[in-house]
């Protein structure tokens, strides 16, 4: 392995040096060392153990005024050159079919170092210590009676990036990820029910140490988690019509991610995505003129260390732009757009706001979301005031089923669970629960978010974009909120 | 491309290092380029080459896998090292089984799908095209600028890609075990976009003479044009005509839990159900790799040998695929008697996995009277025809209902004709009652889709199909 900074550098001056002699206005280059681990338990026995590392470097370069994209896993001069000549003939072809030249919005170039602020290395946690959290996480599970499977896991994530563009850029960061999760199954009767903690799909994920998983109160909530599936199967069936609901933080942040996430990205809604992901209802003249959300709806795109270890938290994107923080939704107005440096340009924006970000080194950086969040009420309120404070609602509590339109319209989602509020209190479990609804209509039926002690940073690890797709991390704080006269049960109908 | 030579000399060294004892490495990656279009630009374009050993390493009921994409000998030794300290920590699982031998994995061999006698020497047919491998960057720009081409002439705007690969799959292990398979593989996808509307097609194959990117252009523009100005007309149920890579992506959601370990972990909707006729008698369904419609390399995650496998007969469930460790789970659990015929079926996925195994090349029986699309249509006096399916998720896991949109070219189809274009509708549609309400078929053909595996699936008529709501376009 090559393991240097230096190394690192004089790598990319061989691409680099191939891109300018073969006439690019652009070019750069990310060298990638990445480490992962991911370990799992299933009915008590080991579901997954399994380490891996990838190592390799890829050039984008721009040339007759389109882009080529080349990568290799060879780091040796010979190699890189070829790589970098690839994408050269590739930018070339490209040119071929083109309406204009690509435009970058100007950057200043960059010379940093930045590491994931974490406490503890999870590699430097043994894994017997893993795998006997996992056990313990199994057993208590398990031990509840109608539990007919019980997994459980655990994921970390080291990513070495260096960055260097022919403009000076010379970015040297390092990221880390840490995840874990149970979920617990009953099958009885003609019925699956599940729940998951701290969240579905995989737990909680954040850009930290091994300290996240001190912080989720795994063990603690492994009995109550079982004790749910099991009594889901003698809940009521959650009803159909027309209800206020309440969402709890981590089904708000997937609502933020399809609803608002997606739809803000300005790849789709220039028609980059038309083909696989889809486009976007955001199109250029609501800027600064849709109401998307009500009067308590504020949303920003934050990418900086200071808005929290989230899953989109980083120093510089992909193409060597600062985190920065966009306002996307201000008191309710739409106001701005995930863009990069083409993007950005494409639409006359000053520069870009940092978005664009790769999945490896084999993939070529696209606008993802960063931390897509809702901000926390100003005035105090917490999960059990809301509650109290209302009359007859639906609670809904982590996400089962997700799905919504390719321009970001019509979204349907399920949850795991859901409890029937009347006269301020939770008087009884719901199964199946689902919504649906037109997204600005949603939006603008918030009527009230709870306060910052109950808004969490989620991850949601598995977030699918780009030809050949590319799965990425992003991150969603929210607090739980209410929003009013909402359609509910059609997955049912 | 790394050769099977290489990958043994790379095995060889590995063993070198291992302490384990048993050793299996799987070897994997290739090369591959994609060509991105949309607002009638390549605004996007790549390569790759990347190859990786992934090392398992087993003590004793004890197991675990690490993987690198360095084969130096500090890398390999590394790579080594962390399998074995994964796995030396472990509880032993007393249904760990041995790694199979090469004798073990060669297996039975089941005659293919479509009648055709076996191919000499029990081998798959070569997937690999040299033609689609020497794919040049500018051999697809120029067929990415015939598409564009086309749409320009209907001023549409196209998006989609042109891609092409040419992939490797080994597997070595320390009883002797060596099994390698290499294959090309293009794939044209196209949506062409008009005001208010859009159309869609893709296709793929290991052999790119067979692909025609300027006829699916074609296609693609005629939808767009034709779905122009759509109606918004009520939800409901409606008879519906999926073309077939709406069949694929709904259908898809079905057989990962036609493995036996979903019976075994009690999370599959055929819990109870096999036997039992779940389908109507129109649908039979096979796993077939050696399928010539069908892709893919002929031995599991385990070097096992992929069978040929009857899933569902005239509407019932009569079979699920197995790895080698939940085939011998399920001979020794209370379900044996209710499962059909239990054996090694060689779906199994590499070892670790939560999964187990699952069916990786269905073949949709062909119908005893097919009917085209067309004919479907005009034996429709109402109803709605599906170029495409998306964001399809599960609803719910035993009833399997799934939920999507429909996309790129929805139409209404009365007194036998299609009328207009129509707004996109979501439904929520349980695939139980889907597969029992077919009233015709076209013939299966090999389909590529966005949510699923490609599969060899027919067109399907249906009834009352499920549309629950409907979009703003």
């Amino acid at each position: 392995m090559v393991d240097s900074t230096s190394a690192m550098k004089e790598l990319a001056g061989w691409a680099l040096n191939i891109a300018n002699q073969r006439g690019a206005t652009y070019a750069d280059v990310r060298v990638i060392d990445e480490r992962s681990r991911a370990l799992a338990t299933k009915n008590g026995k080991i579901g997954n153990a399994s380490d891996s590392r990838s190592q390799g470097f890829n050039i984008r370069v721009l040339m007759d005024g389109a882009w080529g994209f080349a990568s290799s896993a060879e780091l040796e001069r010979s190699s890189v050159e070829a790589t970098a000549g690839r994408a050269a003939d590739i930018a070339k072809a490209s040119a071929r079919v083109k309406q204009s030249d690509v435009r970058l919005a100007p950057e200043k170039p960059v010379r940093a170092e930045w590491t994931t602020p974490y406490r503890i290395d999870p590699f430097s946690i043994s894994i017997e210590q893993n795998l006997a959290l996992l056990e313990t996480i199994d057993r208590e599970l398990r031990s509840v009676q109608g539990v007919t499977l019980a997994e459980t896991n655990m994921n970390f994530r080291r990513e070495e990036q260096w960055f260097f563009s022919s403009e000076g850029s010379d970015i040297h960061q390092t990221k880390y990820t840490s995840g874990a999760g149970y979920v617990a199954y009953s099958f009885a009767g003609n019925e699956i029910q599940k729940r998951s903690y701290p969240n579905s799909f995989g737990g909680q994920w954040q850009n930290k140490g091994y300290e996240l998983l001190d912080e989720l109160k795994l063990v603690e909530n492994a009995r109550r988690i079982g004790e749910e599936a099991v009594a889901l199967h003698s809940a009521e069936q959650c009803p159909q019509g027309v209800f206020d609901i309440i969402l709890e933080s981590s089904q708000l942040g997937l609502q933020i991610h399809e609803s608002i996430g997606h739809p803000i990205e300005l790849d789709r809604v220039l028609g980059m995505e038309a083909n696989f992901a889809g486009t976007s209802f955001l199109t250029l003249e609501k800027l600064r003129t849709l109401k998307y959300g009500s009067e308590l709806v504020n949303v920003v795109a934050d990418a900086r260390e200071e808005h929290g270890p989230g899953l989109g938290t980083f120093a510089f994107d992909d193409e060597g732009v600062p985190a920065q923080s966009t306002p996307i939704i201000s008191n309710g107005l739409f106001t701005g757009y995930l863009s990069s440096r083409e993007t950005a340009s494409l639409i006359g924006l000053e520069r870009s706001g940092g978005t664009l970000r790769a999945e490896s080194w084999n993939r070529l950086p696209i606008i993802r979301m960063t931390n897509i969040s809702i901000l926390p009420g100003e005035t105090p309120l917490s999960l059990e005031q809301l509650i109290a404070s209302t009359d007859q609602a639906i609670l809904f509590q982590t996400n089962r089923s997700w799905s919504i339109d390719d321009k970001r319209y019509n979204f349907q989602f399920g949850t795991e669970i859901g409890w029937e509020i009347k006269n301020g209190k939770r008087i009884r479990m719901l199964k199946n629960p689902s919504y649906s609804g037109i997204t600005t209509e949603f939006w603008n039926s918030m009527d009230a978010i709870c306060s910052r002690d109950e808004w969490t940073l989620w991850g949601t690890p598995n977030c699918g974009k780009g030809q050949p797709q590319q799965v990425m991390g992003t991150g969603h704080g929210a607090s739980p909120a209410r929003f009013r006269r909402v359609k509910v049960g059609s997955a049912y109908s | 491309m790394l050769t099977r030579d290489q990958a043994a000399e790379i095995f060889s060294r590995i063993r070198k290092y291992a302490a384990a004892d048993e050793l299996e490495c799987l070897f994997y990656g290739g090369r591959s380029a994609l060509t991105r279009f949309a607002n009638n630009t390549i605004h996007q374009n790549m390569a790759e080459e990347n190859y990786g050993v992934s090392v398992r390493s087993a003590f004793g009921g004890r197991t675990a896998r690490a993987t690198t994409n360095k084969f130096d000998d500090a890398s390999l030794q590394e790579v080594v090292s962390a399998s074995e300290s994964l796995a030396r920590v472990q509880e032993p699982d007393p249904d760990l089984l041995p790694i199979p031998s090469s004798e073990e994995a060669q297996g039975r061999y089941s005659p293919p799908s479509n009648g055709a006698a076996a191919p000499e020497g029990n081998k798959l047919p070569s997937r690999h095209f040299e033609e689609t491998s020497n794919l040049t960057p500018a051999q697809r720009a120029d067929a990415v600028g015939q598409v564009v081409a086309i749409a320009q002439k209907r001023n549409l705007t196209a998006a989609g890609i042109f891609a092409n690969s040419e992939n490797i799959e080994g597997i070595f292990n320390s009883r002797g075990l060596s099994r390698w398979h290499r294959q090309t593989s293009a794939e044209v996808s196209i949506t062409m976009l008009a005001g208010d509307s859009s159309g869609w097609q893709k296709a793929n194959s290991p052999d790119i003479a067979k692909l025609s990117p300027a006829h699916l252009a074609q296609i693609a523009a005629e939808k767009a044009a034709k779905s122009a100005a759509p109606r918004e007309i009520a939800p409901g149920k409606y008879t519906v005509i999926l073309e077939p890579a709406a069949v694929l992506d709904a259908v898809g959601f079905a057989f990962y839990d036609f493995g036996g370990l979903a019976i075994l972990d009690q999370r599959s909707f055929l819990n109870n159900r096999i036997g039992s006729k779940l389908f109507g008698e129109n649908i039979s369904i096979w796993d077939d790799v050696s399928h010539p419609q069908q892709s893919g390399s002929p031995f599991d995650g385990e070097g096992m040998r992929r069978s040929r496998v009857q899933l569902v007969e005239q509407g019932v469930v009569k079979r699920l695929v197995y790895s080698r460790a939940s085939a011998a789970r399920m001979k020794q659990s209370g379900h044996a008697a209710k499962v059909g015929l239990v054996e090694t079926t060689g779906h199994g996925f590499p070892i670790p996995n939560e999964i187990g195994e699952a069916p990786m090349n269905v073949v949709f029986e062909p119908p005893q009277e097919p009917k085209t699309v067309e004919q479907m249509i005009a034996s429709t006096e109402r109803g709605i025809l599906v170029t495409r399916l998306w964001y399809i998720r599960e609803v719910d896991p035993y009833e399997k209902i799934v939920t999507g949109m429909t996309r790129d070219g929805t139409f209404l189809i009365e007194g036998g004709k299609l009328v207009c274009g129509l707004r996109n509708f979501r439904f929520n549609q349980s695939l139980i009652e889907m597969l029992s309400q077919v009233e015709a078929m076209s013939t299966p053909v090999r389909t590529s889709g966005e949510e699923s595996l490609d599969m060899v699936v027919p067109a399907m008529k249906i009834r009352d199909f499920n549309f629950t709501e409907v979009t703003k376009f």
